[in-house]
């Protein structure tokens, strides 16, 4: 695999891959010193024309945690402020001899962009609203410590799916590992049309909770509200929100996710994130072992000529190529 | 204009194609640049020859949609390599958009583009803002450029949101003899889109514009037409639901005409999954079943014209972000072929015959335009000799480095096309001879 894209780069094989990797790195996690020597030599770029802080300290640690060097380009830099192309950005980040860039992009498809004009692996860190991929690994890791297998398992994802890069691939993800996906939210939260999409809709939140294995609720974004799409953050609350009267209708072994950054008290009340049913800090720490396993698999198999190779792998760590 | 005098010339042994039918005859262009005399083998008698040997003899291509970038944009195309273009597309007149730096709004603008044209390789026809700065606030000085020859007026790149203000367009238009073209786009219903709302939008991540936005304003144009009696031109249709409603108004009687691209006949939505920009396009590319729509459109006469909205934009602007990169592509050169293509082929559903593709590409719009008195007529002696010879049955396929354009942002690259232009001749001089430019 030379870029992470999207899920259905990966397919259902590709994500077991994954998932398989992560497990070896969330070990090395573990350890005193997380630290093994795998990626040493390569470099690896951010490429944020967006902020996210913790996406970027994920990737980052990840890198880190590989022995690989890193650079961090950032975009409000005067070359991207004067206008400076996306290709001209990029390919000047890659003649640093980088091996990989790390992009994330306010547009959709800026990374299947770049690998038009770039030789070096691209990571898509969150494409406008169209997918972040390794978030969806990253959830589906945690869903599978949890609940075993995916399959025939019921995911209700709950909220803004339209605007959502975590949805687009966490739909894909999901049901590439035979999950059954409810999404529940207003129709003005939805993606103008489902062909394709292989999801059932409800907008009755309270019907589908007990059914529920798993509750993933969104982000919602708080500008939403001006763009007419709900009438208020107060009705989106009653009507969508994970409260703690709503979160009873759960089953007991029932799981909360969420993406974070969490709007407490709008989306999901304080005390149902803070639940034993939640398991979003552990979405968080489970982040860094599963982009260690995706920069792994782009940078450190199939590439006999790298420094890295020449430092014995930890033993835990399946080679490939 | 082309000088007083041009060498003499003669087509010798195609078929002449007009709206009068074809028949085999050669055709014979006089000094003063118009037909003198048409039948079958004329004697050369000194003049040039331009062998047309298995092509057809026709009008001159019109073009009623084609955006020149001059002033103001010359980095992406100049009135002289946008006419280039046209010629070896088979043109000998382009309607040229006024959504210009600035804009052609003023006599100024107008006597500019004017000025400009008569060096051109074909006839170019200014258009005039419906608004000042197509801002869609003021009506711009419509009789004043009416003086000047303009003939359409359009805010093409937005249409005229305000009812009000469009109905006394309209009413204020038809007193002057002058057409007014509409670009069809509800901008609330649009806003922020960069591509068609519906399957591919929702799969891509990317914001789309339902194909209501531009329904919503086709219907009240033709609401308008009916109020007002003015005759409304709607440009670049692109939706089922757009070509369904000018059928009716048609039906009814009401004075409406449109055109369709022909990337809106050829290319659809899918062709974003790649996110190349090169794909983004106003009206965008919709579905397939709008695809067929308009190919029936274009089959019953509900759509009068192919328009190339041929649209220059520099490399760098097309290597953004999809949803930021400026919307258009390249047309004038492929146009014809594409029509042949895909309107001809055996495979093509409905199947149009060669004069009506020709019909319209050429006479239609270019009685549309109000220009018919020097393009688009029949081959007839005492015509001006604006005429394009075409290979119907040669194949060529698209290079995009090959491209009299400024800009290189054409989709069709690689494509095997079917016709080809072979000569084109503007007011008696040819502007192609043998698929080359003259000049
Ligand atoms: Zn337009």
């Amino acid at each position: 695999m030379r870029h992470l894209l999207g899920i259905d780069d990966l397919g259902r094989d590709g994500i077991d891959e994954v998932m398989a990797l992560t497990d070896s790195f969330v070990e090395v996690s573990r350890r005193a010193i997380p630290k093994v020597p795998t990626l040493r030599g390569r470099t690896v770029a951010w490429l944020f024309y967006e902020d996210s802080t913790r996406t970027r300290l994920s990737f980052e640690t990840a890198a880190r945690r590989l022995s690989a060097d890193t650079m961090n380009f950032s975009v409000g830099s005067s070359s991207v402020k004067k206008g400076e192309s996306l290709r001209d950005t990029a390919q000047t980040i890659q003649a640093m001899g980088v091996d990989a860039i790390v992009v994330r992009h306010a547009s959709a498809g800026v990374p299947w962009q770049l690998t038009r004009w770039l030789d070096c692996s691209v990571v898509n860190a969150g494409d406008g609203w169209h997918e972040h991929p390794t978030q969806a690994l990253l959830d589906c890791y945690t869903l599978r410590h949890h609940l075993g297998s995916l399959e025939g398992r019921h995911i209700a994802i709950v909220g803004d799916v339209k605007h959502s890069r975590v949805a687009g691939s966490d739909v894909r993800a999901f049901a590439a590992l035979g999950a059954k996906v409810t999404l529940v939210a207003p129709p003005t939260l939805l993606p103008a049309s489902l062909a394709g999409w292989p999801v059932e809709v409800s907008h009755d939140l309270d019907a589908v909770l007990p059914e529920a294995d798993v509750a993933y609720v969104l982000r919602m974004q708080l500008e939403r509200q001006h763009e007419a799409l709900v009438p208020s953050l107060r009705e989106y609350t009653r009507t969508y929100g994970l409260t703690v009267d709503r979160a009873r209708r759960l089953r007991p072994d029932a799981l909360v996710m969420h993406p974070g950054p969490m709007n407490r008290g709008i989306e999901i009340a304080a005390e149902v994130a803070e639940s034993s049913q939640a398991v979003i800090r552990e979405q968080v720490s489970n982040g860094v072992a599963v982009r260690m396993a995706v920069l792994f698999l782009l940078l450190g198999s199939g590439r006999p000529d790298a420094h890295a190779t020449a430092d014995p792998v930890p033993t835990e760590v399946p080679l490939h190529g | 204009m082309a000088d007083p005098t041009v060498a003499p010339l003669l087509v010798a042994g195609g078929t002449v194609l007009d709206a009068d039918g074809s028949r085999r005859a050669d055709v014979r262009i006089g000094g003063d640049g118009r037909i003198a005399e048409v039948g079958p083998d004329l004697d050369a008698d000194g003049a040039q020859v331009l062998d047309a040997t298995g092509c057809l003899v026709a009008p001159g291509l019109v073009d009623l949609h084609t955006h020149l970038r001059q002033p103001g944009k010359e980095e992406a195309e100049t009135i002289e390599t946008g006419s280039r273009c046209a010629a070896l597309g088979g043109y000998t007149a382009v309607v040229a958009m006024p959504n210009t730096t600035p804009t052609m709004d003023s006599a100024a603008v107008i006597r500019e583009v004017q000025e400009l044209g008569r060096a051109a390789l074909c006839a170019v026809v200014p258009s005039g803002a419906i608004t000042v700065g197509r801002a869609g606030e003021q009506l711009s000085p419509m009789a004043e450029l009416a003086e000047l020859g303009v003939t359409i007026f359009t805010d093409d790149g937005t249409g005229v949101q305000d009812d009000r203000l469009m109905r006394r367009a309209l009413e204020y238009a038809s007193g002057l003899g002058v057409t007014l073209a509409q670009h069809c786009e509800v901008t609330s219903l649009s806003e922020g889109s960069c591509m068609h709302e519906g399957e591919w939008s929702s799969r891509l991540g990317l914001p789309g514009q339902p194909a209501e936005a531009e329904e919503l304003m086709v219907m009240r144009d033709i609401a308008l037409a009916r109020l007002t009696g003015a005759r409304v031109h709607l440009q670049h249709l692109s939706t089922a639901g757009s070509v369904a409603l000018v059928r009716a108004a048609k039906a009814e009687g009401l004075p409406v005409t449109a055109e369709a691209t022909t990337h809106h006949f050829t290319l659809t939505d899918a062709c974003v999954a790649s996110y190349d920009p090169v794909f983004k396009v106003h009206p965008p590319l919709r579905t397939d079943a709008d695809v067929a729509a308009v190919r029936s459109g274009l089959a019953d006469g509900t759509i009068d014209a192919i328009a190339t909205d041929h649209a220059p934009h520099t490399t760098e602007e097309k290597e953004r972000p999809f949803d930021a990169a400026p919307p258009g592509m390249l047309g004038l050169e492929t146009a014809l072929a594409l029509a042949l293509t895909e309107l001809t082929g055996p495979d093509a559903d409905p199947r149009l015959d060669v004069a009506e593709v020709l019909a319209l590409l050429s006479w239609r719009p270019a009685a549309i335009a109000g220009i018919d008195d020097r393009h688009g007529g029949p081959v007839v002696p005492g015509r001006p000799a604006n005429l394009c010879v075409v290979d119907a049955d040669a194949t060529w396929t698209v290079d995009r480095e090959r491209t009299a354009s400024r800009s290189r942002n054409t989709p069709y690259a690689g494509r095997t096309l079917r016709g080809r232009v072979r000569h084109t001749i503007y007011e008696g001089t040819p502007t192609v001879i043998d698929g080359d430019a003259t000049r």
